[in-house]
Parts: structure tokens; sequence; C-alpha cells
């Protein structure tokens, strides 16, 4: 099988304008007759059913939620990135390109990266036009911020809450389509699976989470929007509810998985603090902009830290070890997030790390909030201002700027980050990884596409900040409206779905059969408690650093734990009603078939990349070692009735544009 | 520590509903009080028992799903704190606590703890929003500068989450501060401007169709607010309103 990923030709600055302009169109009239279904309202989902049903598409979206504004979009924190060199510091579509390929490390698709940044710009425009209220400075115009791997400032940002403001103002533009009729809208409904009739998407089967009904829903197209699936994981900064049911789902219909095992750990998260953890809590990347990374120079020091002996405001300075800044010395605290949290590993790994388990580092405010408030001082006029005001004002400006993020820092763990720094550790974030798809954002089976997270195609293995919020958004509002036309050209004949045909009873049979083998499987065990354990194989062993060893083991344990899920766990409550139990048993069983296919990915892959870092290929230095000669490829998998005999198809990655060379932020 | 939880269960919209008493041991006060849930729901499984149905998501304080009437307060005791970044430290060994829905007639019970929130998702549907097609093709986002002041207020208005506590706390069920904080954001800004009397009409309009009650400047829903939404809004959302009933419809 070959997978044709449809580049335009012409140069690269050419290409989606060309292809835009040149791609078949279906005319008003016959997109009344087309039906389109939209699978999952974060921001890519809302803006893409949006976007669709204004062009005059019917369109009907689908959320598990109980409104589309609960999305997991809406939890992303520090920004979006935007090619508008606004603040005149040499940015550029190219830059905004070359950094997201380069942080990517070299993993991504050249055409489609750049498309990304071409679009970027507008992306702002869009939102501002729609009442999004940006953080602006005093001459009313909009402020940018610095992010991970990169030295302009391109991120626009709603205080902490950005990804809040962007889905809200997608929320919005749904509503407006909501009122006027172009969109229905299923809450509290989850996609059950992928109808594929005569080699095409034809619809999907949902389940209404309320009354348990199974629903028949056909279209023309069918879009995934449906996000990352880092809850394999069992702990990561996804929502409770957030799965990677609808791509498994697509996957098993035939859709290539690509670079599966292509997995973010963001390095600035809140450290587990006991068993019971359900989910654990990012602290921003933008707070790596004025906050120091370090642990202690000393052993002692740091045991006598765990221990409660110390506190990390008596050690002086000359005594703390700020890691990055050490090894980093040009990007500094702004390393990627791949590089920063294995740096974080390391220190941790090698006994200096803080809080009781040791699984911890410093994120310090200290010197920024001197600083601001020596400024501040300044702009006042305050001379020879004592240490106290320049610290009093020094934190007023630092709230301004992340108070959300220190307010939730201090809910959970019940201590000030402005009087003492944080304690952060990497944890599971995002998924580069996602269902295949070429230029159009169309999987392997005609009719579908993926947009947003839950498609491979634009970061690579390893993902820039505020470049997801960027990535959805361009997705749904300015691609795949366009090129979902390309292929609707053809169904204008078609007419509406039938339902009752024989593929929509298969798929309908296959999802009851399911349900019942879910809820009257007598066994004894908890469906948390084998997503937990689940989790802990891949953190362990498919997660901030792998070997071929622990990768094998991993898919033995996996398997043998799958078996024992359909044989032992334990589903309460009926099908015929609100049951959140029912609806974790089918997501959670998904994730023990996916946890399978990425480890044999990232046992395939034998080099290190971005977040896939396998320890037998590393420098002296513990620096990552990639292999462009043999593993310039996007891995795509194609199911083969069990995960670990998944048939392995590359896409070849050509780079003309961009020299690849060593990732280097030192 | 050791509790009792005194929880609402209510078997579907149609059932008239209970509290029952659960006893809740050896919870680590820095749990959060969803996860004291999850510990309590795990024990009732392994009982063969029925769990407590609960909306929640993102467990960090955004989403705005989670929606647990704790101690006769939306959120429980903590000010500025939705359920999710409740902790335990909050309360005392040996503490008994009352869980309860959300309680509004526009708020239907689904199960248990869960509540049909669709009423909010209509209201903004009847107007929260700007009309501006999302071809991209608008006018630079530099533009028109909006002053700092406004833009900072406008942006504190939309941090609602939706969660529905100002429903919640307010003896009449009245959903004013929600509707104002959508209301307000968009006065605020020049490009919700030209829309905004027929904005401010519909959706107050809509809001009195589901049936949420009347505003009697209690208080209520700005002191329980997780994310501090002021009543400020209110007031703006009452000049917007008058000034829209005394100007034509056309």
């Amino acid at each position: 099988m070959k997978l044709d990923a449809n580049i335009p030709s012409g140069s690269l600055g050419q290409k989606w304008s060309s292809h835009k302009s040149s791609i078949r169109l279906v005319s008003p009239a016959n997109k009344r007759n087309i039906d389109v279904v939209v699978v999952g309202t974060g921001l890519a989902g809302s803006s893409a059913a949006a976007s669709l049903a204004e062009m005059g598409y019917n369109v009907k979206a689908f959320c598990f939620q109980d409104s589309p504004r609960r999305a997991h979009s809406i939890a992303a924190q520090g920004g979006i990135n935007a090619a508008k060199n606004y603040q005149n510091d040499g940015d550029s579509v190219y830059r905004l390109f070359y950094d997201t390929i380069k942080g990517g490390d070299y993993r991504s698709r050249e055409a489609n990266v750049y498309r990304l940044a071409e679009v970027s710009a507008n992306i702002i425009d869009q939102c501002v036009a729609q009442g999004v209220p940006f953080a602006r400075d005093y001459g009313g115009l909009l402020d940018n911020r610095s992010f991970g791997g990169v030295q302009v400032s391109r991120t626009f940002y709603a205080k902490g809450q950005t990804g809040q403001q962007l889905l809200l103002g997608a929320y919005s533009a749904l509503n407006r389509q909501i009122s006027k009729g172009n969109v229905k809208m299923y809450n509290r409904h989850e996609m059950m699976d992928v109808v594929v009739e005569g080699g095409k998407a034809r619809g999907i089967i949902a389940r209404n989470l309320t009354t348990g009904e199974i629903e028949r829903h056909g279209a023309h197209a069918v879009l995934l929007c449906t996000g990352g699936y880092g809850n394999v994981f069992f702990l990561s900064t996804n929502a409770m509810g957030s799965n990677g049911s609808a791509a498994w789902k697509a996957h098993r219909r035939g859709a290539m998985f690509a670079n599966p095992c292509f997995t973010q750990i963001h390095p600035t998260c809140i450290p587990q603090s006991g068993e019971y953890q359900s989910k654990l809590t990012l602290m921003s990347e933008s707070l790596r902009n004025d906050g120091r990374i370090w642990v202690p120079k000393d052993k002692k020091d740091a045991e006598a830290i765990r221990e409660g002996k110390l506190k990390p405001t008596d050690l002086p300075e000359e005594k703390r070890d700020y890691y990055l800044e050490r090894r980093y010395p040009a990007f500094g605290n702004l390393v990627p997030r791949d590089v920063a949290s294995r740096a974080a590993k390391e220190r941790c790994d090698e006994g200096f790390g803080v809080n009781a388990t040791g699984q911890a580092v410093y994120l310090d405010f200290s010197s920024a909030i001197e600083r601001y408030g020596k400024t501040e001082a300044n702009q006042l006029g305050i001379t020879n201002p004592s240490k106290e005001k320049i610290i009093e004002l020094g934190e007023k400006v630092v709230a301004s700027k992340y108070g959300n993020l220190f307010e939730m820092y201090d809910k959970i763990k019940d201590v000030n980050p402005y009087k003492s720094p944080m304690m952060i550790y990497p944890a599971v974030h995002y998924t580069m990884g996602g269902l295949w798809v070429d230029y159009n954002l169309m999987t392997n089976v005609p009719g579908m596409y993926a947009l947003g997270e839950a498609n491979f195609s634009d970061h690579g293995a390893n993902r820039l900040g505020a470049s997801a919020l960027m990535q959805g958004l361009a997705d749904g509002y300015f691609v795949a409206p366009y090129t979902v036309g390309d292929y609707l050209a053809d169904e204008i004949r078609t007419g509406a779905i039938d339902t009752n045909s024989e593929a929509f009873e298969k798929a309908e049979a296959d999802v009851v059969e399911r349900i019942d083998n879910l809820i009257n499987s007598n066994g004894t065990r908890s469906v948390d408690s084998f997503h937990r354990a689940l989790g802990k194989i891949m953190w362990d062993k498919c997660g901030m650093a792998r070997n071929a060893e622990g990768l094998k083991e991993a898919m033995t344990e996996i398997k043998a734990l799958r078996e024992e899920f359909w044989k032992d766990v334990k589903v309460p409550g009926r099908k015929d009603m609100y049951n959140p139990e029912l609806d974790k048993a089918g997501r959670v069983a998904d994730f023990l078939e996916l946890g399978e296919l990425m480890c044999l990915d990232a046992l395939t892959r034998e080099e290190s990349c971005g977040g896939h870092f396998r320890e037998e290929y590393q420098t002296e230095e513990g620096e990552a070692m990639r292999d462009d000669e043999n593993f310039a490829f996007v891995s795509c998998w194609k199911y083969n009735d069990e995960p670990s005999k998944a048939e392995l198809v590359k896409e070849e990655l050509t780079f003309e544009n961009v020299e690849l060379k060593t990732r280097s932020y030192k | 520590m050791n509790l009792t939880l005194k929880v609402w269960r209510q078997n579907g919209p149609d059932d008239k509903g209970h509290m029952e008493i659960y006893p809740v041991k050896d919870i680590n006060p820095d749990m959060s009080f969803l996860e004291m849930m999850d510990v309590l729901n795990e024990e009732l499984i392994s009982e063969g028992k029925d769990p407590i149905a609960f909306d929640h998501d993102c467990r960090e304080g955004i989403c705005g799903m989670c929606s647990m009437f704790i101690n006769g307060e939306p959120h429980g005791p903590e000010r500025r704190t939705t359920t999710c970044q409740l902790h335990m430290r909050s309360f005392k060994d040996g503490d008994t606590i009352v869980v309860e829905p959300w309680r509004s007639a526009a708020f239907p019970v689904i199960k248990d703890l869960a509540v049909d929130r669709a009423a909010f998702d209509r209201i903004q549907q009847a107007g929260g929003y700007v009309s501006v097609n999302t071809s991209g093709n608008t006018i630079d986002a530099n533009a028109i500068p909006v002053p700092k002041q406004n833009a900072d207020k406008a942006f504190n208005a939309a941090t609602c989450i939706g969660c529905g506590a100002c429903v919640a706390a307010c003896k009449n069920s009245s959903a004013m501060l929600f509707v104002s904080a959508k209301v307000s954001q968009y006065a605020l800004l020049p490009q919700g401007k030209v829309e905004a009397k027929e904005r401010v009409r519909k959706m107050v309009n809509q809001m009195d169709l589901e049936g949420f009650g009347n505003c009697t400047n209690t208080g209520a829903c700005e002191a329980e607010c997780p994310v501090g939404i002021s009543l400020e809004n209110i007031a703006r959302m009452n000049r917007e309103y008058l000034s829209a009933s005394l100007s034509s419809a056309e």
C-alpha cells in the first residue's frame, strides 16, 4: 500500500494559495443537500462546524460533554502563535514555519507546516473580530509574549486562559449557526463507530449518553476533531473524559494511525502527590518566560529539602543549579518542551529532585519579581525603593501576567508561589501522533477527515508551545472547510445517505454487542483499576525514556491486561440510562489496544527524536541522536486484527526548503 | 480523615430522589473533593452498588462541568473555587458533608448530582455572538485599538465558565450573572457594539423563557461565583437592556 500525501506542486509559498484557488467547489444549491458530521467541539471541531455551516452544508456536531464549550481546548493556558511581527523582532511566516519544523525535530511535513504558519495571522484577525479579549497594552494594541524553542515574541494570550477565550469564540460562531438551524448540536453524545461503505466514510453510530440510545447518522463526510490520546497514561493533563476512541474506531475501520509513539511530556506540571491522584495539572509554559528552573547543586541539600529540614528559600544563589541555563545558554529556560522534560528527569534520576517523592524541580520567580519591581519603581518615580517595596511592586506585575496560574497552584498545593518557588515535574500533555491525513486533512479513507490534535500532521516529534491552539483553529476555520469541498464535489449526486444499509446495520450491531459484553461481564475489578495499571506500564516503559527491552515487555503486559479486562472488568448499572462507568469502560478498552500500538511504534523507531527518546540512541552528553538516513519518515500503521500485528507503511519525508540539522539549543 | 457524606440520590429525572448516608474513611487532606468522590465510588462499585453520578471533566477549574452543592453552597466552602479545585484540607476530620445537585427548575436533574444545563447553551444561541463570518478576511487585528481598561473588563466578564453556580446560589434561580457576563463582554468591545441592543433583548428574552427567576440584588451569585464575575455586569446589562427597550426594535 502506498500513501499519497497529495502535496500540491509549486514553491512552498505558493502551494496553499494555488491549491485553494484550483480545487473544486460545491455550488450553494448543492451544499444544501450535503450532510457533514463533525465529531468533537474543541477548537478544531467548533470552528469547522461553524465554518461549514456558514458555507451552506448541513452540519451535525457531536460532543460527549454537556455543552460544546466544555471541550478540553478550554484548558489551554499560555497562548497562540501567529506570525504577525507586531513586536518588530524579525518574525515572519518563514520563521514560524522554520521554528515549527525544527522544534518538531524534522519529522513533520514541510507543506502542511508552511500552510499553518501562513494562515496563523488570519486566526488572530478572525478571533479579534469575534470579540475574543486578548491581552492588550496601554496603547490598546495586542500584547505578545515569548514561548519555548523560539527567539521572538509571537504568542498572543489572554492571561493564562487563552484556550478558554479562543474556544468560547469558536463556540459563539457555532452558536450563531445553531441558532440559524445550520448546525444541529448533539450534546452528551459519543461517537461509537464510523460507518464505512463502499470504501467511503458514510456516517457514524452515536450513543446518547443520557438515555443510552444508539443512533445512526448518515453523512457525506465525517470530520473527526476528537483531540489526543494522552489519557492512555491514566495520569495526564487531559480532561477526565478526553479519549482516543473515535480515532481508534476510525483506525479499526481502515484509517492509518501515524506516529502513535510521539507523545509530548510537558515539563511544567504540578507533581503527583499520592496514589489517589486522578489527573495532573499543567502550569503554563509561559511561566518559563519569567521563572527560573533549578535544583540544589549539592545532593545533601536536596536530601534535606526532601526530608523537610531545609526550605528552598534558605538555599543561597551559589548553591543552586540552574541546569537549563547551564546546559543550554542560548535558550536557557525557554528550551523546547522535550528538552526541558528530559533535563528535569535526568536531575531527578541523579538524586537532585525535591518534593518528598524526589520527583520535582523548582520553578522560581524571585528574580523576575525583583526585576519587575525595580522597573515598576522607576516608572512610578520612586527613588531608592526598599526591598519590600520592590517585591510588593514586582508581585503585582507577576500577578497581572500569571495571576490565575499562581492561584491554581496555591489551591492545589497549599503553598504560596509568590513567596516560595513552585515545584514542577513533567507530565503527559499532548500527542503529536494521530490519524494519518494528506494535505487536505483527509485520512486514507475517502470522506473521513481528521483535524486538530486528532491528526498527526504539523508538529512532528515535538510540538512547540502555543502551537496547538494555532493548529486547531487553522484546520477548522481555514483549511478543512475548503478542502472538504474538493471531495464533496463528487457527492452532489449521491443523495441522502441511507442509514438502513447493511454497513449501518452491521456497525450498529457491533456497537451493541460490545456494550453488552461490557455491561454483562460480571467481573470483580473496576474500570479505573485497569486504567491505572495501563497508565503505569505506559509511563514506566513508553514514557520520557524508552528502550527495546522495556517496550517488548510493555507489549506483552498490555496484551495480558487487555485479556484480563475483558474477563474481569466490572461495569455497574444499566446500558439504557446515564451511566458514566459504562462510557469510561468503552474508552479504556480502546486505550488497551492503542497503548500496545504505541509501544510497537516506539520499538520500531530506532532513533531518538523530539519527545521520542530511545535510551540506546543518545550522545555521551545525553542528547538525542536522530537518524535521518533511516528514519526520516512517518510511521503509518494499518490495523490487522490486533495491535501487535499492525502493518507499517512509510511516508517518506522530503525536505526541500530546510536543511536537516542536529537540533541545538546550546 | 474520616467523614460522613449525605448525598442526594435520584435515579433519573422522574424519580423523587432522597438523601443517603455514606461513611468515608482514610481520606488524605491533599485529595480534591472529586478524588474523594472517586474513592467512594470505587467502594460502591466493589460492593456491587450503584456509584454516584456527577459531572466533571477538566478537573482544573476551567471547563465548568463540575457542579455540586456542598454544605449549602455551590462548589463548597472556599471562595473562588470550583468543586474540582476544592481540597479535603478545607474540611475537618469527623465532619458531615451534605452534597446536593444544583437546584433550579431550569436545570432538571439527569441522575444524582448531574443536571441538564442546556438552557445556558440556548441563551448563548439566542445572541451570544458577534455576527462575523469565519473567512479570516476581516480587518487587521490591530486596526481597532481597544482601551486597555475596557479590554480588561471585557476579559474579566469573559472568564465566566458557565457552571451555573450563580443560579444554584440564587434564591430566585436567576441567571442574571451568567447572561450579563456575556452581554458585558461584547458591550465593552467595539466589535460587539453594533448588535448590542438586539443581543441583550434576545438573550434576556431567552433567559425568561427558560424559567430562570428574577434578580433581587442579593448578590449571592457574585459571592459564590468560582471565577469572581462581578455584580457590576448585572448593572451594565440592566443599562443595556433599558437603553435597548427605549429604542425602536428596527
